[in-house]
């Protein structure tokens, strides 16, 4: 049986003292116990940014590459090798504003991948600056007079393109994130799940403000419902329900007519074709003779 | 015999790319080693686009100035294309305007005769045929089969066509065209750069490939795609170069061997994935196909303008390995080293093409397989008791595992890292340590480069130093210059970073050859040799090198 110790990096944590970021790796260290995922199972992939650091301080496999770029690499891993569980651990920065147009994509792709957001609503790790995410009028380091440009709803863009499952954690709320971490990874297909993580440092409010406005779904609320999802998913401000916003059927998922009509194997157990075949697709190419 | 040179030009649309290619299998199963070539504008219809067939009794593969037949199949083509016709030439067109023309009317012939104006190229072919003094019977069966999967009354409709220009060119051939071409009992491959490049890319064992679509670069996508049933490679449409670069990364880092392809503009935005693959010591193969620039440049012609930015392409220093292949043939086996390379090193690898080496189809006797070998350098995880993905090694090169093969954890990082790929700020022993580790991988890489091809160094007092595709023009023009009475001398590199060691002989003039304004390589020649070089005959107007053009250039 795995325990959450056996998920503990010995690897020196950079984050800020009490920053929300280690509710959220604590919230996976339980996922992880509660999947008894192993961790050389495990693939977390990331890019640049405070969050991108969490699969440093996890036992697993990583790959913390460039700012904006961890949903390629994993699309990659995943094609490679789809029995590792790979998951994307990002931030909004990192995913909705420098790797916004891989997010997109990832949405019709659908691969069988969990994308979580840490979503501060800021650029912290380079000290303040306004994020995709940023609310209008909010003064940040550079947008000294207000941010004038209005922000993006990722969670609602996923509903609307028919993402499988789309959910919103609050890094406050341990057990609840947990639950949906272990949904997530469940799923088949593209989960995402956006995690409220309030910034301690450069934020506009305390983590307490969130507290205050953060309320779970009902139990009776019907995660099947893509209309409903999308009106919830519209609910910011003042309110902000988190939980399991939407989770459907999914599509076909990334690979799949490869796997089905070229092999189901995963391409890293294949080696080299067979010298024969290369001779026959050569051979095509000598006009033939009488 | 003399070689020949066909040229067939037309507007996008009008069928030049299948006379072209038609013709050029009918030759080369008659027996004649073909080189083929296009240039064609950045459309899908209009224009005006030529395709060239140079024919001989042994591989030359290098575009010829000059056109013994030109067959133009409109109005606008022979006033574009007239002034390729050499002496003795013959202009094949539709209707007549002057008395050294073989007028035939294709299409209305299509029209009239078979009853579709689309059987048109047709009759084209079967001029062609009559003009080149070959027998129908060999395009006949060409024809057939080729459309085959069309049912006989096209086959018996085309076969017609082909009949009908023949017969009607060939009383006006008999006195004004003195070519013949009766079989010949040899064979050749007749292959692309961008055909012969992916296949050696699955015979390595490349499992992934991803890219966006960018001509000249787009058809090595397309050739693996298509094949994929047979050669089991997954490939991807990536929704940018940079998704494409990095989807790459991720599948070479969980274990597979993986490529991309593109040119001038998507390199650009690719080169931060090469510094992504330097820094996390992980293998890729890219290709770039090279088109003239800046920016959009001429997206259909070639150039050889992207040496030094390939060559230093990536922020920050690590290793890597830039091949620029000849022809065909060395692109199928660089491709395959390219792979063996990358994953021995744990370095990116860019092979340097262009879009004369992606589109021209080349003579090839034979690709030698059995000279080929793909290696792996995978470590053996049952070995190691603990494991970091970045342990010092011998070279630099440490033991590179895949996630999953075993309880081994890989953690591989862009950030600057510590043996176990942790970011790390520890500067004096780390951060140091591990930019000696990555650079040491040159010591043993330089060690792998293959010096530069000589020929006839001896006796010449010049030598024509060249890089990449020009190879058979280059070669060819030190026969032009010895029939002038001139010792002209070649030196050829397709192995350009790092360069090799290598001494070149003292006492000659030095020229570089290239297709590129600036003179690229000589640049890189001077920094790295300290050669005394006169100077570069460039060419930068899209079209290739020929070896006229550079006897041309160089006599002044």
């Amino acid at each position: 049986m795995a325990e959450v110790k056996d998920y503990q990096s010995d690897a020196e944590i950079q984050w800020c003292p009490g920053c929300p970021n280690f509710g959220i790796l604590q919230a996976f260290k339980k996922a992880f116990v509660e999947l008894q995922s192993p961790p050389h199972e495990l693939c977390l992939i990331s890019g640049i940014g405070q969050a991108a650091k969490l699969p440093h301080y996890l036992k697993c496999n990583l790959f913390n590459g460039l700012h904006g770029r961890a949903i390629p690499v994993a699309l990659g891993v995943h094609v490679a090798n789809p029995t590792l569980t790979t998951i994307v651990v990002t931030g909004d920065g990192d995913c909705y504003g420098e790797g916004g147009n891989h997010f997109i994509h990832a949405l019709r792709r659908n691969p069988d991948i969990t994308v979580v957001v840490h979503n501060n609503e800021i650029y912290a790790l380079t000290k303040g600056q306004a994020s995709p995410t940023t609310p209008y009028g909010e003064k940040r380091t550079l947008q000294v007079h207000g941010v004038d440009i209005t922000p993006l709803n990722m969670p609602a863009i996923a509903i609307l393109h028919g993402c499988g499952f789309v959910a919103r954690g609050f890094a406050g709320e341990g057990d609840h994130l947990k639950n949906i971490l272990v949904r997530a990874v469940k799923h088949r297909g593209l989960s995402y799940v956006d995690v409220i993580q309030p910034c301690i440092t450069w934020g506009t409010h305390p983590v307490s403000w969130y507290k205050e406005r953060v309320y779970k779904l009902a139990d009776d609320y019907d995660e099947t419902d893509q209309r409903g999802a999308l009106d919830t998913a519209l609910i910011t401000g003042e309110k902000i329900p988190i939980g399991i916003l939407y989770e459907g059927p999914s599509q076909t998922i990334f690979g799949r007519r490869f796997r089905e009509e070229v092999t189901e194997e995963a391409l890293t157990t294949l080696g080299s074709p067979d010298t024969e075949n290369i001779r026959q697709i050569l051979s095509k190419f000598r006009p033939a003779k009488d | 015999m003399e070689d020949i040179n066909v040229v067939i030009a037309g507007s996008a649309g009008e069928g030049v790319q299948t006379i072209g290619d038609i013709l050029a299998e009918v030759v080369s199963a008659q027996g004649y080693a073909v080189f083929s070539w296009k240039e064609y504008e950045s459309r899908i219809r209009g224009g005006q686009n030529s395709y060239s067939i140079r024919i001989g009794e042994n591989p030359k593969n290098a575009p010829l100035t000059g056109a013994d037949v030109l067959l133009c199949l409109n109005k606008g083509a022979v006033k574009k294309y007239k002034p390729l016709i050499k002496e003795g030439g013959i202009l094949v067109a539709q209707e007549a305007e002057e008395e050294e023309m073989i007028a035939v009317p294709l299409t209305d012939i299509a029209k009239e005769e078979i009853g579709d104006k689309v059987y048109a190229n047709t009759v084209a072919l079967g001029v062609l045929i009559a003009v080149l003094g070959m027998e129908l019977d060999r395009l006949k069966k060409v024809l057939e089969n080729r459309f085959s999967a069309k049912g006989d009354q096209v086959i018996q409709d085309n076969q017609a066509a082909a009949e009908k220009g023949f017969q009607r060119a060939d009383q006006d051939c008999k006195d004004r065209c003195p070519w013949t071409l009766p079989k010949r009992d040899e064979t050749f491959y007749l292959v692309s750069g961008n055909e012969a490049i992916p296949l050696a890319a699955a015979f390595s064992g490349c499992r992934f490939m991803a890219a966006y679509p960018m001509t000249p670069s787009t058809g090595i996508i397309t050739f693996l795609t298509k094949e994929q049933e047979r050669l089991g490679v997954f490939t991807e449409q990536a929704e940018d170069e940079i998704a494409a670069i990095n989807m790459v990364i991720g599948a070479s880092y969980a274990g597979v061997r993986a490529m991309t392809a593109t040119s001038g503009g998507g390199f650009a935005l690719m080169v931060e994935g090469i510094s992504l693959a330097g820094m996390t010591e992980t293998p890729i193969v890219l290709v770039l196909a090279q088109r003239p620039g800046p920016a959009t440049g001429l997206p259909t012609r070639t150039a050889q303008g992207d040496l030094l930015f390939a060559v230093n392409a990536g922020h920050g220093e690590f290793p890597k390995l830039v091949l620029a292949p000849s022809d065909a043939k060395d692109a199928f086996h660089k491709t395959i080293r390219a792979f063996n390379l990358s994953d021995k090193y744990q370095i990116p690898v860019i092979i340097l093409t262009d879009q004369l080496l992606a589109d021209a189809h080349f003579s090839i006797k034979d690709f030698d397989l059995d000279k080929a070998h793909p290696e792996t350098h995978l470590a053996d995880p049952s070995g190691i008791e603990k494991y970091g993905r970045y342990q010092e090694a011998q070279g630099g090169i440490s033991a590179r595992l895949h996630p999953g093969q075993s309880h081994h954890l890989v953690c591989v990082d862009s950030d600057e890292h510590d043996q176990k790929g942790h970011i790390t700020e520890d500067l004096a022993q780390t951060a140091k340590g591990m930019a000696e580790k990555r650079m040491a991988k040159y010591q043993g890489l330089r060690k792998e480069v293959s010096p530069p091809e000589e020929t006839g160094l001896d006796e010449a007092g010049t030598v024509l130093i060249g890089w990449g595709s020009s190879r058979g023009a280059i070669l060819e023009a030190t026969d032009l210059f010895k029939g002038e009475g001139k010792d002209v001398g070649m030196i050829h590199f397709t192995e350009l970073w790092p360069l090799p060691d290598y001494t070149f002989p003292p006492n000659k003039d030095y020229w570089t050859v290239e297709s590129n304004l600036s003179g690229q390589l000589a640049r890189l020649l001077r920094s790295e040799y300290d050669l005394k070089i006169k100077g570069t005959l460039s060419r930068y107007d899209g079209l290739p090198l020929t070896a006229e053009y550079i006897r041309r250039t160089f006599n002044g």
